[in-house]
């Protein structure tokens, strides 16, 4: 489980031997009971000062660091690690611009507690490049020019590479109730709708 | 209506130097019209994209806003004490904070309010701002703050606003001015003529802009050097504010905006929370990030006003008008803007006799700002609906009905003539592609899914004209750098201006890199808004390469010992028209290699004298109205607008079904509420304020535009297009309705509960 930490007696300034053992063998537990069981793992109510370690798996890589329970996961995407290509829009689960994959679903990360995201993988839309190179999801986007000022688009981007790693061949149908989670106001609904048949063939390997 | 300022500009805003020569009209174009990717797609569809939302600067700290819970109050005390000792909290801003005592809500040199303005109009307004080392912290402090107020009687109906009774939002009642009045013709005489009169009262509720990135931002100094980024649709606008209220030169203030995530108007005007920012970055040394919570965008960053629209309109039996008696309410809200909605009805359609009215109040609610076509939506949700009533009173097309009412000129000005109006090959060619006669023809459906279709047309007001000021380097290896001041808001900016100089000179996008919207790096250009980014802007971008191909040419002359009028540029090399011996490719030119770079500065052509600009559309559409359910899908959408030439053909198709989204939340969904009892908004989240989503969408969208160029407005032969998409779709969308079950939607939100009860007064009656 993770470790609670009194910030008093552990600066939060990198992280010590025994807190980094202790959330590396979290990380593979949480991993093996998933997410509902690793939230009910926390059995004590925690001072709002009060600093836990967490491990979490972000595109591949573990990043290890102390939370206050309450932070979202967005927030420790954007305030804490800089990993910005997830945006804010509503940050009460309403727009679906900080759209994430959690063990391959899209889900909000505004609405996900960092601690109760240890032990998954998590995946943003920079995790989808392979080096400077876009992924199909993205190169769809591009092509079928799936947005107007962009800021919706990650999110859109990993709804629909959630949607397709779920249903690879969505039909016309499938896909508005695949992506309707996620609002654009500048309306590229109808691009967007081509973006994910596109993203669809992109994937099997059609060019 | 030319010689007004427009709405969008409060600025100072400077003349741009002419030069001798500007570029003829295109004849051929190679990229300009294609379909172009675009050219910053890579960054937004990969996250690397910097939003303003995204700045995080070293030693950055994290502000937040206590605002008045109430719809008008007086604060009477304010405690913060609590709020200072609390963690993390580095400084708390107040009116009594040095340098936050001042005037706010300017509009044409007078104020409303002030930047902490203890008399609290509307629910939302700014109380203290604190900045803390994280974002939780500064929440956390204003929490803590305790505030005494007076609370006060409020009035957030416009009609009860005007009641002399009514709770004054400001002192001297709650009428905005007079009521504006355009007359032409004798109106009584008009409805005389008349053969039948149609009167008929509209409602359009308010609505929100709620563009997806809030509004925010980030402010840092460097001794007394300001720099801010902001969420803004013009960086340029924000310097002159944010000069005027610190009493900073022009250049010691930079404001970047490269990217941002929407606005449709709402980003228009500075925000309170960017001068916020710059304080208490001041106070502390430290820089200080301001994002406003989603609900205090729905209350505090603008709004589409609410109107209430009366029109009484006489025809005579061939369809022609004899008469219009126009009449608009709406409230600009609790400061100082602009409810009126007139200038459609005043212009689309020959009437000699008019008379229209704008009424805007004072009500306890948030401040209006411009949103996309300002009061062009409300307009035409009631005058094509009047229309459309009246086609099928004389039962005929309603697209006939239009063709034979367009007026030509600017009909208010007695006839001003207009450089292009192509409003009836809007009608025609959408008419045609949209296989509206068949349409229109089908047989009656039964059962309870109705089928019908609608039609409605637009124009917009404004076309944009100087100033503007780009200018484009050519480096000695045939790549290029392009700087220009305007915003590209998601409209596809940075694309089309990068095609224009691939068109004139040859050089591939990709090899192109582009500067803009920084008031430090790039020339002045107008906010973008008014549907006159591309009308402005794309002019000054030809000139400017156009400046560089033409010393490119002279060097090639010299170089190749040939006249200059001989030469000309293809594909990065220039050859001679006479004798194709003579060519040299411009990596290759000598004085070019020497000087490593050419620079051409292009500078946006004076409108012709005498004309008006304005660009045109109709849409048309088809609906299935389930009759038990009140449910409207949206079967297709089609949109035929005369915006000039057409720049980019893959973001031209997005913007217009983009605006046709917007005017289906406009017409559909979207509604601000304000609670009777307490004056405060309900629906301030995306949950209670229905944006459209992608199920709410027509099922198809097509594009059938006129592209013609206008080449008497400016040397692309560009128009707008943003504000006209989503003009004419609510409209089209009630017509439809009223088409498939014969019901009349007079009030927005067309919605099922609206239909369902629409229907049963109808079964009612029947």
């Amino acid at each position: 489980m993770a470790k609670k930490v009194d910030p008093r007696k552990e600066p939060d300034k990198g992280v010590t031997r025994r807190g980094f053992l202790g959330s590396v063998g979290a990380g593979a537990m949480a991993a093996a009971t998933g997410v509902a069981r690793r939230a009910e793992a926390i059995p004590e109510i925690t001072e709002p000062d009060e600093m836990i370690q967490v491990a979490l798996a972000i595109n591949g890589r573990t990043h290890r660091l102390l939370v206050e329970p309450r932070w979202t996961l967005l927030f420790v995407l954007r305030e804490r690690l800089g990993i910005s290509g997830t945006k804010a829009g509503c940050e009460r689960g309403e727009c679906g611009s900080c759209t994430v994959l959690i063990d391959g679903r899209p889900r909000y990360a505004c609405m996900t507690l960092a601690i109760e995201a240890e032990g998954t993988e998590i995946t943003t839309v920079e995790g989808l490049l392979d080096g400077e190179e876009l992924g199909e999801t993205q190169r769809a986007f591009v092509e079928e020019d799936g947005f107007q000022c962009g800021y919706c688009t990650p999110g859109q981007v990993m709804a629909a590479e959630g949607l397709l790693r779920i249903n690879p061949s969505p039909s016309f149908d499938e896909i508005r109730h695949g992506m309707s989670g996620n609002l654009c106001r500048c309306g590229a609904y109808a691009n967007i709708t081509n973006a994910v048949t596109r993203a669809a063939e992109l994937k099997k390997g059609d060019s | 209506m030319s010689e007004e300022t427009p709405y969008w500009l409060d600025d100072t805003v400077p003349e741009t130097p002419q030069t001798d020569e500007y570029p003829a009209p295109w004849k051929t174009t190679t990229v300009i019209g294609t379909r172009v990717t675009r050219v910053d797609a890579y960054e937004r569809v990969s996250g690397t994209a910097v939003y303003p939302h995204d700045v995080s600067l070293p030693d950055m700290l994290h502000g937040a806003i206590l605002r008045c819970p109430h719809a008008h109050a007086k604060v009477l005390k304010i405690d913060t004490g609590k709020a200072e000792k609390m963690p993390g909290v580095r400084v708390v801003l107040t009116g009594d904070s040095p340098g936050a005592d001042m005037g706010w809500y300017e509009r044409r040199g007078t104020f409303y309010g002030r930047l902490f303005d203890p008399h609290c109009r509307h629910e939302g307004e700014e109380v203290v701002a604190v900045a803390a080392e994280t974002l939780p912290q500064a929440f956390d402090a204003i929490r803590a703050i305790e505030v005494e107020y007076e609370v006060l009687p409020f009035v957030v109906d416009d009609e009860a606003a005007l009641a002399p009774d009514a709770p004054a939002v400001h002192e001297g009642g709650n009428l905005v001015g007079e009521p504006s009045v355009r007359e032409r013709g004798d109106l009584t005489a008009g409805f005389e003529q008349a053969d039948f009169v149609i009167e008929r009262t509209f409602r359009t509720p308010c609505e929100i802009h709620a563009p997806m990135e809030p509004h925010g931002s980030v402010a840092r100094w460097d001794g007394n050097r300001l720099t801010v980024w902001d969420s803004t649709q013009g960086v340029f606008s924000v310097q002159q504010a944010m000069a005027r209220a610190l009493g900073l030169p022009l250049a010691n203030v930079r404001v970047i905006g490269h990217y941002m995530g929407g606005g449709f108007g709402a980003k228009l005007e500075t925000g309170k929370y960017t001068v916020f920012a710059a304080l208490m970055a001041r106070m502390t040394g430290r820089p200080v990030k301001i994002f406003l919570p989603r609900e205090d965008c729905f209350r505090v960053t603008g709004n589409r006003p609410g109107n209430t629209i009366t029109i009484k309109i006489g025809v005579k039996n061939d369809g022609s008008l004899t008469a219009m008696d126009y009449k608009s309410l709406g409230s600009n809200g609790a400061y100082r803007y602009n409810a009126s909605t007139s200038t459609m009805a005043v212009y689309l359609y020959t009437c000699p006799n008019i008379r229209a009215e704008d009424t805007t109040v004072y009500t306890n609610a948030g401040k209006a700002r411009p949103m996309r076509g300002p009061g062009f939506p409300q307009c035409a949700w009631a005058l094509e609906q009047v229309m459309d009533e009246i086609a099928q009173k004389l039962k005929i097309d309603p697209v006939d009905l239009r063709l034979k009412n367009i007026a030509e000129m600017a009909q208010y000005e007695d006839g001003v003539p207009l450089t292009s109006n192509h409003l009836a090959a809007c009608l025609r060619k959408g008419a045609k592609e949209f296989g509206w006669a068949k349409a229109r023809a089908r047989t009656e459906s039964d059962g309870h899914l109705r089928r019908g279709v609608g039609v409605a047309a637009c124009f917009w007001g404004y076309a944009g004209g100087p100033p503007s000021t780009v200018i484009v380097k050519l480096f000695s290896d045939g790549s290029v750098n392009l700087n220009m001041g305007a915003s590209d808001i998601g409209t596809g900016t940075k694309t089309w201006a990068a095609m224009i100089v691939a068109e004139e000179l040859g050089v591939a996008v990709e090899r192109m890199q582009i500067e803009h919207a920084d008031t430090a790096t790039t020339q002045y250009a107008t906010s973008s808004g008014g549907s006159k980014t591309v009308p402005s802007d794309s002019p000054a971008v030809r000139a400017a390469a156009f400046a560089v191909k033409k010393q490119l040419l002279e060097m090639a002359a010299e170089e190749l010992e040939v006249e200059e009028s001989d030469l000309e540029l293809h594909d990065l090399t220039i050859s001679s028209r006479s004798n194709s011996e003579k060519k040299i490719e411009i990596s290759k030119l000598a004085k070019l290699d020497r000087q490593g770079v050419v620079i051409g500065t292009g500078y946006r052509e004076p409108n012709p004298e005498g004309k008006f600009t304005w660009p045109y559309g109709a849409q048309f559409c088809e609906v299935e109205v389930n009759t038990r359910t009140g449910e409207v899908r949206l079967l297709r959408f089609l949109g035929a607008h005369d915006s000039g030439r057409v720049l980019n053909r893959l973001t031209y198709d997005n913007q217009l079904f983009g605006g046709i989204v917007m005017g289906v939340g406009f017409g559909m969904t979207e509604e601000r509420v304000l609670d009777r009892q307490t004056g405060k908004m309900a629906n301030a989240n995306f949950h209670d304020y229905k944006i459209p989503t992608m199920m709410d969408v027509a099922l198809s969208h097509q594009n059938a535009p006129i592209d013609r160029p206008d080449t008497e407005f400016n040397t692309t032969g560009t128009k707008g297009l943003g504000e006209p998409a989503t003009i004419p779709t609510a409209a089209a969308i009630a017509n439809a309705v009223c088409d498939a079950i014969g019901i009349r939607v007079t009030d927005t939100p067309l919605n099922p509960t609206q239909l369902v009860r629409l229907i049963a007064e109808q079964r009612k009656e029947a």
